[in-house]
């Protein structure tokens, strides 16, 4: 009997050298005359294991990380493939306890299947949401994503189904359904994950869109710094054509949804939803003003549901267990789970589903394992490049919508990027500067004039130039560009900026070497 | 800095044959100019200014709208790129595990800037802001593959394996 291993194909076990770990799992094993079977699978989302690779054995899955290739023949020495001891084995993967404490969702099946096989997909509950939708109406489907409580995971949380519903309720030839896959905030990577390691339950949740308000298009709007998530996407998608999962006849339901990927072309304002369609348009991605809302008249003018990866990929679960299931994860007005994604200076970065509501600390330091250097975490950045610094003194903070608002921050898309002591946060404040300097698509004067005098003042206090008057300056510009800026770009790089003002005054005051 | 001018009439017939093709494969999907221009940048390396024309009476846009298009994204160049195109990630995670470091190393090995070309043509050194892969900074892009954890060393080790496969051809 072959004995089935997974080496993941995904972008960040990649970049650890998960391919030369497969190629050499694979040459062992011929010279050992031993047969096995390769599969690529998702990442569990535990980075700091990868290459993670899996056995499948009678007692479920075993776990060994991070292996080099190096490591390979002493795996083999051990008998990894009947679970056997080795200094990288990591007992049971569902037994670590970063995974076991997590409440999956919508990463339910990342890392556990092949992401491209439709029959493992189907095998592990895929395409029971679209099933269960196509047995309801159009507005019971809307009805269901609206009493799930679910909120856009994009950042900006606006409630899913109301946009649905706005859609839904348009008449118009033409509606499309499209998915806004230009993640670009630093720090997050969730998108990703989910469309390299199981890129159906994103298909399956466009179609079910589709299907609840008569698109009967949609577009994938991907940026082009995924070509690991491009390649997962294609595949995938041609084999739910294939499989009539896609197309112009639905599983048989007479119902049409064609779906395609298209590519950005590396601008950050294109995850501005308005921006977006502007770009899928062929056009410059300069932001549109609203109203009208893009549920309204969006892509070529028509009705349009603009929503995030996460936000989509949720829907099957919702519509396969219930509104409630869904509903019954979370505090107040964060329902369901969020996808918690853990970078910079951590020492156990990776991705963390779990209900809202845990405390920042908690992330850092019970799963997140305080930083990587060993030294005290001094700030964390969540929710992207527009998100405010937040100082220790808040890390007991919960993590919903809510509550970070409370503190003057916002979760956004669920990055949570941790600092050092050794971070001069001026010159965070001043590169927050320079980030949208260089990303404005230029539309609007506050954020394409203010951004680059921004950085002017940034430098001018780092040198301490006439540094109390430039401090002063820099307040009320950063008001300006707050109160004057069409979209969150220029409107929200205040909140970094004047953030580290005011938790780290001491770093706009140094002593000038 | 571009002297080249836009004439379509200079192409070589190989460049103009390529263009034609990317506008062939894309020129009936709605909104088709950005396809076309990754279309075209992916056979030709870059956008020669002279397929703004082409593409622009293709598609009845303007040359202004083309070039709008073209000068708005970071990801188009206009100017053939090196045999490798290195992306170092500026981003706030990278920041965080000195990225800053990476960076002024990457510039003394390669004897670049941001957006130039090493000597021998081997490597275009470009800055990107974020490849998703924040759990492993700071983090790099080499052509489509992607790095992560990288330091002084690895990135020595990546540019050398790029460099020795060139001399192996």
């Amino acid at each position: 009997m072959r004995t089935t291993v997974y080496v993941p194909r995904d972008a960040a076990a990649l970049s650890n050298g998960a391919e030369a770990v497969a190629a050499a799992i694979a040459a062992e094993a011929t010279k050992r005359d031993l047969p096995i079977r390769i599969i690529r699978n998702g990442t569990r989302g535990l980075n700091w294991l990868e290459p993670l690779v899996e056995v499948a054995t009678a007692q479920g899955r075993h776990a060994y990380g991070p292996v080099t290739p190096k490591d390979v023949e002493s795996l083999f020495n051990s008998d990894f493939l009947a679970a056997g001891t080795h200094p990288l084995h990591l007992g049971p993967t569902e037994e670590i306890s970063y995974l076991k404490s997590q409440q999956r969702l919508t990463f339910t099946r990342v890392g556990v299947i092949d992401p491209v096989s439709l029959e493992d997909y189907q095998a592990h509950d895929g395409y029971a949401g679209l099933r269960r939708a196509l047995e309801m109406a159009p507005t019971q489907i809307v009805q269901a994503v609206t009493d799930s409580g679910l909120r856009g995971r994009g950042g900006a949380a606006f409630p899913t189904g109301i946009k649905w519903k706005t859609v839904h309720d348009q008449s118009a030839a033409q509606k499309y359904v499209t998915c806004n896959a230009d993640e670009g905030d630093s720090g997050t990577f969730a998108d990703r994950m989910l469309m390299e390691g199981d890129p159906f339950m994103l298909i399956e949740g466009m179609t079910i869109a589709g299907i609840a308000v008569g698109a009967t298009r949609g577009f994938i709007y991907l940026r082009a710094e995924y070509p690991h998530a491009h390649r997962a996407l294609n595949e995938a998608i041609a084999a739910a054509y294939e499989a009539g999962y896609l197309g112009r006849d639905v599983l048989s339901s007479g119902k049409t949804f064609d779906l395609e990927v298209r590519l950005g072309a590396g601008a950050y304002i294109c995850g501005e939803e308005t921006s977006m369609l502007e770009s899928l348009e062929g056009k410059r991605g300069e932001v549109r003003v609203r109203p009208p809302l893009p549920a309204i008249k969006g892509l070529f003018g028509q009705p349009t549901i603009v929503n995030n990866v996460i936000s989509l990929a949720s829907v099957p679960v919702i519509l396969h267990k219930g509104a409630e299931f869904y509903k019954n994860f979370g505090v107040g007005k964060s329902r369901g789970t969020i996808p918690l994604q853990l970078a910079g200076n951590i020492k156990r970065g990776g991705l963390y589903e779990r209900a809202f509501g845990m405390t920042l600390r908690e992330l850092l330091y019970d799963f997140g394992g305080g930083s990587a250097t060993g030294r005290p975490i001094r700030a964390v950045q969540v929710g992207g490049p527009l998100g405010a610094y937040i100082p220790e003194s808040q890390f007991d903070t919960a993590i919903d919508y809510e509550a970070l608002s409370g503190i003057g921050a916002l979760l956004g898309h669920g990055g949570v990027v941790a600092f050092d002591d050794t971070a001069d946060m001026a010159k965070m404040a001043r590169y927050a500067m320079e980030f949208c300097a260089v990303e404005s698509c230029g539309k609007c004067t506050p954020c394409r004039i203010g951004s680059t005098r921004g950085v002017e003042l940034m430098d001018r206090i780092l040198a301490n130039v006439d540094r109390e008057r430039n401090l002063q300056l820099i307040d009320e510009l950063c008001e300006t560009m707050l109160h004057g800026s069409l979209c969150g770009l220029g409107g929200m790089t205040p909140f970094p900026v004047q953030s580290a003002m005011k938790y780290f005054p001491e770093d706009f005051r140094r002593s000038v070497q | 800095m571009n002297t080249t001018p836009a004439r379509p009439e200079l192409l070589d017939a190989h460049t103009r044959e390529q263009i034609d093709l990317a506008l062939a494969q894309y020129q009936s999907q709605p909104g088709p100019l950005l396809q076309v221009l990754h279309a075209v940048q992916h056979r030709l390396r870059y956008i020669p200014d002279a397929a703004i024309p082409i593409i622009a009476t293709a598609l009845n846009l303007s040359r202004a709208e083309v070039h709008g298009v073209v000068t708005f994204y970071h990801y188009f160049r206009r100017h053939p790129p090196g045999e490798h195109i290195v992306q170092i990630c500026q981003a706030e995670s990278c920041k965080a595990m000195r990225g800053d470091e990476l960076n002024a190393h990457a510039k003394q090995r390669l004897k670049v800037s941001f957006h130039q070309t090493t000597a021998d043509g081997q490597f275009t050194l470009e800055p990107v802001y974020c490849l998703g892969n924040c759990a492993n900074s700071p983090a790099l892009m080499i052509d489509t593959e992607l790095h992560g954890r990288v330091d002084a060393e690895k990135f020595d080790a990546l540019i050398a394996a790029k460099s020795a496969a060139k001399e192996h051809d």
